[in-house]
């Protein structure tokens, strides 16, 4: 699938395109397909979001999983402070990311 | 020729359009030179009498190259009009004021009250430069080297 | 230190006002993004993995205790309780709104910060030598001369739209304590046979995907001639470096394509010219500045002597502590660096802790390193230990100054969007592995770059970590034998790459390569100068069951 994920423009939070709107949750993504740049376009031009790409992603029985470990990242926190995750008492965030 | 939306001038612009660098010293009567940001603002030197226009391009805003040109030809002892052209912006006025350019050609034109804001955006300045402006160095110690 | 008269504060606040604009005609949609990105990262402002992250400056590594304290604050107040310290003696803010950056800027100006040119395509801030004004080889404080050159480069109009970042290092002494080397422009100051102060000059040295030690373009520039041949330099770079390719857009890549000697040439010849202008400030600009950097009111009777019957103390007193000018005084290093932690962060606590120490302890002045590490610069000899001992509280009193554990680490993929891998777990496992080995190992200075951008400064380490991505999976490369004193040479790769437990094996392995092999006392570089890398690669590299003399394992 493909995931588009930019950043708020104010609050600078990471966000990901739900369908209709932006999502702070990697698992609300959807698949923008080849709707992908248009959406960017108009999603950036109306500053909904802000610095937004498309990167590659699946579907797994664990949710929306980006194909790279950057945007896997993105999508909980830095790895070396769990604490200041997305969600910090989720144990197996660090595992899903690698 | 681009019709400049801001001019700090008051004598009357040049209506002759301007040629490029290349052209500029086989036409004996050109009086309007067309810097691009890879030309040498030096070529011009021996004509400074004679131009009365330089317009300064800036395809992408990001290309500092023109702000060199600019503070060149005015250390030269150019008097002539010095526009900066093309991808001219609101944030980097104070800088091209501060160069030497007197007047403003954006691609794009600008919001009046904005511009007129961002040329007055620093009250003092670090360094002297085209503009004439007492460094505040200067105003520390009342006088340069 | 130095401290800002009314023009100062006037720029700076205009400044923040100027920005508080800016952002509003952004949130506003008068500027699109592309508008804007230069304008933020002029005001430190950075778009990162996981928000906007801030860089505030340091300028030349110093600051008051009531400029630290604030640090700290802002880390509470607009922060998440932290913050990191860089290799160009910045701090850093990773959670940052936008929408707050104006008023950071703004609490910032209360106590003479800024965070002014800390990114882009601009003069970046000045580092200097983190013992300035406190060691015993210097012939001067390089300091001043870094504020003089501050204040030339802050919105010159001239040089705000370069091909690429600029980075100036100014030091003072001919040990070379701040990798002056690997700088756009490096300047040691120096005094010619008539006893007058001048500098000499290093342009093109820089690391990232083209690591260059800089060439010395002109042995001895006068003192009252330092602003003008600085502008020369950076006229014919803004006019002839490349704009063409982001990759080869920096003054290195301008001086080694014309060659040393032609670039030279074109920066005398402006040089000439700009002399004609009277652009340089007078030597009463010099003075008045350096009026801001005498001596601290040191106790002439102070005490040499110290109490080394604590072995801990006796320890950290050994590797973190450098000698001073001023006899009964030390400069002392806090380590940011604990064992297993992430290499230059500090909770806002910490960080108002050593602000309050640097106010007990040390004239109301530390500064931060190049290392990542924090320097009280004068300690009274007497006060030592019981400031260890407040230190070493609060988790800052490790002794691993220059010591493998002393790593030096970018924030990588965890935290920056540039990074093809994450460099801090790395660091932290090297640090554990190691951390009661460090008396055997002695001095070893690793730094680790999650990519090519090279701000952790891998190439400069004695072992050096590159992160790379390969094939979307995170790999390590090893380097061995850089170094950013004197000697500044550049590490070389030794092979393949190692996954993130491969690469710690392979220190691992590297380490035991020179133990087997060193010779009196010879430190790691010093080994691995002498016998080359054919023998680490060979360690490296031999297959598993390979070990010379005994039967393969079946």
């Amino acid at each position: 699938m493909k995931i588009l994920t930019g950043n708020d423009l104010k609050s600078g939070a990471v966000v990901w395109w739900d369908g209709s709107g932006w999502s702070l949750h990697v698992e609300d993504a959807v698949d923008a397909g080849d709707q992908a740049d248009t959406i960017l376009a108009v999603e950036q031009a109306a500053q909904r979001v802000n610095a937004a790409y498309a990167i590659d992603g699946e579907r797994t029985a664990d949710g929306v999983r980006p194909a790279h470990i950057k945007e896997r990242i993105r999508a909980v926190g830095p790895t070396v402070r769990m604490d200041l995750a997305l969600k910090p008492a989720d144990a197996d965030a660090g595992n899903w990311v690698i | 020729m681009v019709e400049p939306q801001f001019r700090f001038r008051d004598d009357e612009p040049a209506a002759d359009p301007a040629v490029t660098v290349d052209n500029f010293g086989e036409q004996t009567n050109a009086a309007a030179v067309r810097l691009e940001p890879g030309d040498d603002a030096r070529d011009l030197l021996p004509y400074l009498d004679r131009i009365r226009l330089v317009e300064v391009n800036f395809p992408a805003f990001t290309d500092g190259r023109g702000y060199s040109a600019a503070r060149i030809l005015r250390e030269a002892g150019y008097t002539g009009e010095l526009r900066a052209v093309g991808d001219v912006l609101i944030d980097q006025l104070f800088a091209m004021r501060r160069c030497g350019f007197d007047s403003f050609a954006p691609d794009a034109a600008l919001d009046p009250t904005h511009a007129e804001a961002a040329f007055k955006v620093f009250p003092e300045v670090y360094q002297p430069a085209a503009d004439g402006r007492n460094p505040i160095w200067k105003l520390r110690h009342g006088g340069g080297n | 230190m130095y401290k800002y008269d009314q023009y100062d504060q006037a720029m700076v606040d205009a400044r923040v006002a100027q920005f508080r604009d800016q952002v509003q005609r952004r949130v506003e949609g008068h500027i699109t993004e592309d508008q804007f990105k230069p304008i933020r990262l002029q005001n430190g402002l950075y778009l990162q993995l996981h928000a906007y992250m801030l860089r505030v400056a340091i300028p030349y590594g110093t600051l008051n205790s009531r400029q630290m304290r604030m640090l700290g604050d802002i880390a509470d107040k607009y922060d998440r309780g932290y913050g990191h310290f860089t290799t160009r003696q910045n701090i850093q803010y990773n959670w940052i709104k936008l929408a707050e950056a104006p008023d950071i800027l703004a609490d910032l100006a209360t106590v003479e910060m800024h965070a002014i040119q800390t990114s882009g395509n601009c003069i970046r801030n000045i580092s200097a030598d983190h013992y300035a004004g406190a060691a015993a080889d210097e012939i001067v404080d390089p300091r001043p001369y870094a504020e003089l050159l501050r204040q030339w480069s802050s919105f010159h109009p001239e040089f705000l739209a370069l091909p690429r970042k600029f980075k100036i290092c100014v030091i003072a002494s001919q040990t070379d304590r701040a990798a002056m080397k690997l700088h756009d422009i490096g300047i040691r100051l120096v005094k010619n046979d008539a006893g007058e102060i001048g500098a000499a000059f290093y342009v093109g040295g820089g690391m990232g995907r083209t690591p260059m030690i800089a060439p010395c373009i002109r042995e001895f520039v006068p003192i009252d001639q330092l602003v003008t041949y600085s502008e020369a330099c950076l006229r014919v770079y803004n006019r002839y470096g490349r704009r063409d390719n982001k990759f080869k857009a920096r003054i290195k890549i301008l001086v080694h394509e014309l060659g040393k000697e032609e670039y030279t040439r074109q920066v005398e010849e402006e040089f000439a010219h700009l002399q004609t202008l009277n652009i340089e400030p007078p030597l009463a600009e010099l003075e008045r500045i350096k009026a801001h950097f005498t001596d601290p009111p040191f106790d002439a009777g102070a005490s040499d002597e110290l109490d080394l019957s604590d072995p801990d103390f006796a320890l950290w007193v050994e590797r973190n502590c450098h000698a001073h000018k001023q006899p009964g005084y030390i400069s002392a290093t806090v380590s940011l660096k604990p064992v297993g932690g992430i290499p230059g962060d500090a909770s806002a606590d910490q960080i108002r802790l050593m602000a309050d120490l640097a106010r007990d302890y040390s004239f109301d002045e530390c500064r931060v390193t190049h290392a990542q590490n924090i320097v009280y610069p004068h300690v009274r000899k007497a006060d030592l230990y019981a400031l260890w001992q407040k230190l070493d509280e609060a988790n800052l009193g490790i002794a691993n100054l220059d010591r493998i554990g002393d790593i030096i680490a970018c924030p990588g993929l965890d935290y920056c969007s540039l990074a093809n891998a994450r460099s801090i777990p790395v660091a932290q496992k090297i640090s554990e592995n190691f951390a009661t080995r460090e008396e055997e190992i002695g001095e070893l200075k690793l730094k680790i770059s999650g990519c090519i951008n090279a701000c952790g400064h891998h190439h400069a380490g004695h072992i050096g970590i590159l992160g790379v991505d390969r094939k979307g999976v995170e790999n390590y490369q090893l380097l061995l034998g850089g170094c950013e004193g004197d000697d500044t040479s550049l590490g070389q790769i030794t092979g393949p790459g190692f996954d993130e437990d491969g690469i710690v094996g392979a220190v691992e392995k590297a380490t035991d390569v020179y133990l087997a092999n060193r010779q009196g006392g010879e430190r790691f570089l010093d080994t691995y100068r002498r016998i080359g890398m054919a023998p680490f690669k060979e360690a490296l590299y031999a297959p598993k069951n390979e070990i010379k003399g005994e039967p393969a394992n079946g």
